[in-house]
C-alpha cells in the first residue's frame, strides 16, 4: 500500500520535474548557430554567445502561458492530492487532483503541438528539435498517466 | 494703503508679463505609425500674448543617425510653404489652424526612410523666445504587442476561471444549505451528511448539486403532502 503511494507520488513528482526543466532550459531547437526556445534566442556569432529576447509574436506568448499554466496545475494537483489524502472518505475517488494533473497534461499538449506547428517562423529549418521540446513531449503522457491513475484510485484505510 | 495697494498691482502687472514672455512649443514625445499609413504630427503653443497674424510655425526633420536637419515645412504671413524638393516633397499636407495656434502637419505614406525626428518651432511677435519641441517618429512593419501580454492574459483568464468555479461551487452548497435550513430543522442533519459524503458517480463539483437539488425537491414533494393533510 505505502508502496503504491509512493510510486504514485514519485510519478507525479517526475512529470513536475520534466515540466520545470522543459519550461526553464533554453533548448527547444538547437541548430549549428545556436539554440532558441520559449524565452530568448541564443546564437553564438562570431563575437561570442549572446541572447535577444525572443520574438513578440502571438503564437510564443501562449505557448510560454500553456507551459507555466501545466506547471501551475500539476502543482495544484500535488497540494489537493495530498490535502484529499487526510481527508477524503473511505472509498472515495482523488477526483479533483486527477481532473487537474489531466489539466496539466492537456495544456503541455497543446504548448508543444503550437511549437511544433509554428516553429518554421522562428528558428530556420535546419534547425533540430532539442531535449526541452521532447521533455515536453514525454512529460505530456506521464502526467496524463498519472492523472488517469488518480481518477480510479480508490482510497483506502 | 490703498494707495500702496494700486501702485504694487500696476508694478506686478507690469514686472510680471515682461519676464514670462517665453513662448512653450508643445508637441508629443514619441509616435507610432504602420508603414504606408498617414500620421499626424501636432504642434501648438503657449503664449501670455493675443495669437499675432505674424504668427510662424516651422518644422524641421532630421533622420536617424544623421546630425543634419532639413526644413520641410514655413507657415509664415498666413501662407503655408510645403516641403517641395526634400524627402516629404508631395507627401505632407498642413492641417493645422495658426489663429488656434496648431501649426500640425500630416504625413502621408509612411516608409522606414521617414524614421526621425521632427522639431516644430512657432514664433508669436512679439514672444519670441522659446525652445522648440521635437518628437519621435518610429515607422513599424506591423504594431508589434509587447512581450509578456498574451501570456499573462491567458494564465490570468485561466487562473480566474478557476477560481470562479471555485466560488461559484461554494456559494451554491452555501446557498442550498441555508434553504434546506429554513424548510426543516429536522432533516438538515441527515442533508448534512449525505452531502458530505462522497460516493462513486460523476466528479464532487457536478454530484452535489443534483444530489441536493433532489434532496430539496424531495422535501418540497413531502411538504405538499403534510399541507394537503
Amino acid at each position: 500500500m505505502l508502496l503504491l503511494l509512493l510510486g504514485i507520488i514519485l510519478l507525479h513528482v517526475a512529470a513536475l520535474v520534466l515540466l520545470f526543466v522543459s519550461t526553464i532550459v533554453s533548448a527547444w531547437t538547437t541548430g549549428d548557430t545556436g539554440t532558441s526556445d520559449l524565452w530568448t534566442n541564443c546564437s553564438t556569432t562570431n563575437g561570442g554567445y549572446h541572447c535577444d529576447p525572443a520574438s513578440t509574436g502571438e503564437w510564443i506568448q501562449a505557448v510560454q502561458a500553456l507551459m507555466i499554466l501545466s506547471i501551475i496545475f500539476s502543482c495544484l494537483s500535488l497540494f489537493l492530492f495530498f490535502c484529499q489524502l487526510f481527508t477524503l472518505q473511505k472509498g472515495g475517488r482523488f477526483f479533483l487532483t486527477g481532473t487537474f494533473q489531466i489539466l496539466a497534461s492537456l495544456f503541455v499538449m497543446s504548448g508543444a503541438i503550437i511549437y511544433t506547428v509554428m516553429s518554421p517562423e522562428w528558428a530556420p529549418d535546419t534547425d533540430s528539435f532539442g531535449y526541452s521540446y521532447i521533455l515536453a513531449w514525454v512529460a505530456f503522457p506521464l502526467a496524463l498517466i498519472s492523472g488517469l491513475i488518480y481518477v480510479i484510485l480508490r482510497k483506502r484505510e | 494703503m490703498l494707495t500702496f495697494l494700486a501702485l504694487a498691482s500696476v508694478v506686478l502687472l507690469g514686472i510680471v508679463p515682461e519676464q514670462s514672455q517665453a513662448i512653450v512649443i508643445y508637441t508629443g514625445w514619441e509616435r507610432h505609425a504602420l508603414v504606408g499609413s498617414d500620421i499626424r504630427l501636432s504642434c501648438s503653443f503657449f503664449s501670455w500674448r493675443w495669437t499675432s497674424e505674424d504668427v510662424t510655425f516651422s518644422w524641421t526633420y532630421r533622420p536617424d543617425g544623421s546630425r543634419d536637419s532639413i526644413s520641410i515645412f514655413h507657415y509664415t504671413g498666413g501662407v503655408a510653404y510645403v516641403d517641395n524638393k526634400g524627402p516629404f516633397r508631395d507627401r505632407l499636407e498642413f492641417v493645422g489652424n495658426p489663429s488656434r495656434r496648431d501649426g500640425s502637419i500630416l504625413l502621408k505614406n509612411l516608409d522606414f526612410s521617414d524614421n526621425g525626428t521632427f522639431t516644430c518651432d512657432a514664433k508669436n511677435p512679439p514672444d519670441i523666445v522659446g525652445r522648440p519641441s521635437s518628437v519621435r517618429l518610429l515607422v513599424f512593419e506591423k504594431v508589434p504587442i509587447q512581450a509578456g501580454v498574451i501570456t499573462g492574459a491567458i494564465i490570468g483568464v485561466v487562473l480566474g476561471l478557476l477560481v470562479l468555479i471555485v466560488v461559484i461551487y461554494y456559494l451554491m452548497r452555501f446557498l442550498v444549505a441555508r434553504r434546506v435550513f429554513s424548510l426543516s430543522v429536522s432533516k438538515h442533519g441527515k442533508k448534512k451528511k449525505e452531502g458530505s459524503q462522497q460516493r462513486q458517480g460523476p466528479a464532487p463539483p457536478a454530484a452535489d448539486p443534483s444530489k441536493v437539488k433532489a434532496a430539496t425537491s424531495e422535501k418540497k414533494k413531502q411538504e405538499s403532502r403534510k399541507e394537503k393533510k
